[in-house]
């Protein structure tokens, strides 16, 4: 049979490839995966939400700090874009450099009628998919606390998994664009954890000093933290939640477009 | 240690990894300044052998002595005596070439500075002291295979055990090595190899056994062993795909002995010439016809109805 | 060639501790040159070293100056041993232990590697050095690596003045301990995994010990519970660090520093057994 293939070029099939490529291999890690995802926020939850929490509620500003919630309710909704944005951080790190180096499978995929900006369209998908997955995992863990039980979860797994490719889209052009992995540690180290510890998660941020909190809101994840938190407690309201999710929108972009300056000048067109 | 005691005696040596027998009771001696081969197929149990000489693998039953001394109880002392080249190289990627010979030499409580003058003189000795300071990884495989015999003279062994030493070489890298491993020998360097080459067994051994299936099935010098299991010369018939099988019957009675392989018939004579006339005269001529002098393969598979290389 | 010398000697742990040298598996009681070890780990590390120290400094000092501004309004003073201490001192010291702990840790699981694709055993084994060697090497290795941060650590403590005692100098010696511990913890966990994949389950693991170790809260708040957290082996650490911090010296705190000690032999006993298992078949 000689048919030839059909010249048609849709924007998402041969990305959906790419995706299902990561599917596949995750079927073989799903189970480690699904319980860090589920068991981590748990024991977030219980260790900071309720531990600390305790602390605080018996705090000094317990009545005004936290407008009106308990540490708790306050901390909690938090943690689901935190948790997207630490597995997909490290997702667009180490096994971005696997694809181009250990395992080789750009290369492989660049071979096919697959094109590197496929390639980054698909690992893009594939990041938003695990950012639902665990940010997931965090919504089912939220579900067995009276404070934190409401349909509202649904809308904050979107906003955190939506927060969490703002974040690795652009990481993803970084590491692409590194010859070795020997800056990855200095990343987690110097950006990521920072962000973490800063990003509003564990406190308000009016507890920072003027500067800081300037710097905390340029952040996407301090965005991710403010929408998951508002929609879970229905104090989000509709201008601020546009407002976040246009400058994620606008993370996401850039970084969407540098990974595929970066894959192209790597792979070939 | 009595100068006529064997530098290596095995005798009745077994390895056993739960049901399975990879070696099953092996007798052979190793003489200093001798060149010992072990020669057999993949899984014939040469690596299993290799390991508990090299006393990384404790002996499961019968006898091995090296220097005298019982691996099991004097396994230190045995390997600060042995240089050992494994089947893969498995060197530190993560250091230079040089480094990778000092940090092993100081494996042997050899000081710094002997370590690095070790480490400079052998691999000019290997010919690679322009790439002291090179990356492991984008070395070629006969640089690297060259890598690890300097690494493993760093203690100025008295036996050298090499695991298959240029399995995975291209023909040119495989004489470089076996130029440094005959001048090794010259300078009464012990070797024990593994192989499933013949021609290596050949060019490096003063005398080896050929195992199959855990056991040794000949033993003595390459050339004796030839000599004594085949006759002199052996022609290669090739018929069309398929047909070798059906020759038998044209070909009976020719040469001493017929062996049908999937691709080719071999006919063992004293003389392959005679041996081609007369397949010519029977008219049962093949598509291609070679008459060469018979070697260990050819040994090999007299004694266990098998090829070496499947 | 030169025939190199032999000479079987009897390891001087065996000389000087006959009992302890009973105790030992046989594994250990032939180590010989661990220092070795250290010294390959050096060759390879040298380069990368600065970046631990700049890591071992920054990442508690973020730590501390996230919890000393975010929580420092929000929380009261928490009495430890009859005195009130700022809720940033009361955290600090767990987490000086729980630096110690992460240090040793993240540097064993590098076995995994060596065992599995390296193969930097194998070939190490192939020379006088020992099982035992290998073992004791990278549990010192590790608890080198835990110390350094440690000193990081407790320099960035003193220079955001938490620390109120002298005898604070000697969390330095504890962190060590706690070090020691968690190396051999983390070698047997590596000895463990049998994938990349396996990886993911450490951070799980990992994080109830962070957590519950009476790190960030003090035992009071598990109520009746609160004799769950001398199972977990870091809040030994912890409690060990927070005295010393304060300077409130009792024999009890040798009690910590023995379960530690004892976690650390237990783990470096049955990583070397394992190890034996997989490389001298």
């Amino acid at each position: 049979m000689t048919a030839t293939l059909p010249e048609r070029r849709s924007l998402l099939g041969p990305a959906v490839r790419v995706f299902e490529h990561h599917l596949l291999v995750y079927r073989r890690v799903w189970k480690s995966n699904v319980l860090g995802s589920v068991i981590r926020p748990l024991l977030y939850v219980l260790g900071m939400g309720l531990g600390v929490g305790s602390l605080v509620d018996d705090g000094p500003r317990a009545d005004t700090a936290l407008e009106g919630l308990t540490y708790f309710e306050f901390f909690a909704p938090a943690i689901m874009a935190t948790t997207a944005m630490q597995i997909l951080t490290n997702d667009a790190l180490w096994p971005i450099r696997g694809g181009f180096v250990w395992f080789g499978t750009y290369h492989n995929q660049r071979a096919t009628p697959i094109d590197a900006g496929d390639v980054v369209t698909g690992v893009l998908l594939w990041h938003l998919a695990k950012g639902v997955l665990s940010a997931g995992g965090v919504a089912v863990v939220l579900l067995l606390f009276d404070g934190t039980r409401t349909a509202a979860l649904l809308p904050a797994v979107v906003f955190a998994a939506f927060a969490g490719i703002a974040y690795s889209a652009p990481l993803i052009a970084f590491s692409a664009s590194r010859e070795t992995d020997l800056a990855y540690p200095n990343i987690q180290r110097f950006v990521i954890v920072p962000m973490f510890l800063f990003s509003g998660a564990f406190y308000p941020i009016d507890q920072l000093p003027g500067w800081m909190q300037t710097v905390t809101r340029l952040t996407p994840i301090w965005h991710g933290v403010e929408l998951c938190r508002g929609v879970v407690h229905g104090s989000l309201e509709f201008v601020n939640g546009a407002g976040h999710l246009a400058y994620l929108l606008v993370w996401l972009v850039v970084g969407y477009v540098l990974s595929r300056r970066v894959f192209t000048a790597k792979l070939g067109v | 240690m009595d100068t006529d005691e064997p530098l290596i005696r095995a005798r009745g040596l077994e390895k056993r990894f739960g049901d399975f027998e990879a070696v099953k009771g092996i007798d052979f001696d190793v003489h200093r300044g001798e060149s010992f081969g072990f020669l057999g197929p993949n899984g014939a149990g040469k690596s299993s052998t290799m390991r508990m000489v090299g006393a990384v693998s404790p002996v499961t039953g019968g006898e091995l002595r090296l220097f005298g001394l019982d691996p099991a109880t004097d396994g230190k002392a045995i390997r600060a005596r042995l240089g050992v080249v494994p089947q893969q190289d498995q060197l530190d990627e993560m250091l230079n070439v040089e480094d990778n010979l000092v940090i092993y030499g100081r494996y042997f409580d050899i000081s710094y500075a002997e370590s690095r003058a070790q480490a400079r003189k052998l691999l000019e000795f290997v010919q690679l002291e322009d790439r002291a300071t090179s990356k492991i990884m984008p070395l070629s495989g006969g640089m690297k295979r060259r890598v690890t015999i300097a690494r493993s003279l760093m203690n100025d062994p008295e036996i050298l055990l090499l695991d298959e030493p240029t399995t995975g070489l291209d023909p040119q890298a495989r004489h470089v090595l076996w130029d440094r491993l005959y001048r090794l020998k010259q300078q009464g360097v012990t070797l024990v190899l593994t192989t499933h080459y013949m021609d290596e067994a050949e060019q490096l051994c003063d005398r080896l056994v050929i195992m199959d299936e855990g056991r040794i099935v000949a033993e003595g010098p390459p050339a004796e062993l030839i000599r004594v299991h085949s006759p002199r010369e052996v022609l290669e018939l090739r018929y069309p795909a398929g047909a070798n099988a059906e020759q038998g019957p044209a070909l009976e009675g020719i040469g001493a002995r017929q062996e049908v392989l999937p691709d080719r018939v071999l006919v063992y004579a004293d003389d392959g010439e005679a041996a081609l006339s007369e397949v010519h005269r029977r008219g049962a001529s093949p598509e291609s016809a070679l008459v060469r002098r018979s070697s260990l393969e050819d040994v090999f598979l007299r004694l266990t109805g098998r090829t070496l290389v499947e | 060639m030169t025939t190199a010398s032999t000479r079987p000697r009897a390891t001087n742990a065996q000389r000087a501790f006959p009992l302890t040298a009973m105790l030992l598996p046989p594994a250990l009681r032939q180590a010989h040159r661990p220092f070795r070890i250290l010294e390959r780990h050096w060759f390879v590390g040298k380069t990368s070293f600065i970046w631990i120290i700049l890591g071992g400094f920054f990442e508690p000092f973020f730590f501390l100056i996230s919890t000393d501004l975010g929580f420092g309004g929000l929380i009261d003073d928490i009495e430890v041993g009859g005195t009130l201490v700022p809720y940033v001192e009361f955290v600090a010291p767990a987490l000086l232990a729980a630096s110690a702990m992460n240090g040793a840790m993240y540097e064993t699981m590098n076995v995994f590697f060596r065992i599995n694709f390296d193969k930097t055993y194998e070939s190490m084994l192939a020379t006088p050095v020992t099982v035992g060697d290998v073992v004791i090497g990278d549990v010192l290795w590790a608890t080198l690596r835990g110390a350094i941060y440690s000193v990081a650590f407790m320099a960035v403590m003193v220079a955001m003045g938490m620390t109120s005692s002298w005898w604070g100098v000697l969390m330095l010696p504890g962190s060590i301990v706690i070090a020691l511990a968690f190396g051999g913890v983390g070698l047997t966990a590596a000895t463990m995994l049998r994938s990349i994949e396996d990886f993911e389950y450490v951070p799980t693991a990992s994080l109830p010990l962070f957590l519950f170790s009476a790190t960030f809260f003090p035992v009071s708040a598990y109520g009746d519970l609160g004799w769950i957290v001398n199972l977990s082996p870091l809040y030994h650490g912890v409690a060990l660090l927070r005295a010393l911090n304060l300077g409130q010296l009792s024999w009890g705190l040798l009690g910590h520093v023995a379960v530690l000690l004892a976690i650390a032999v237990v783990g470096v006993s049955v990583a070397a057994r394992r190890i034996e298992r997989t490389l001298l078949t």
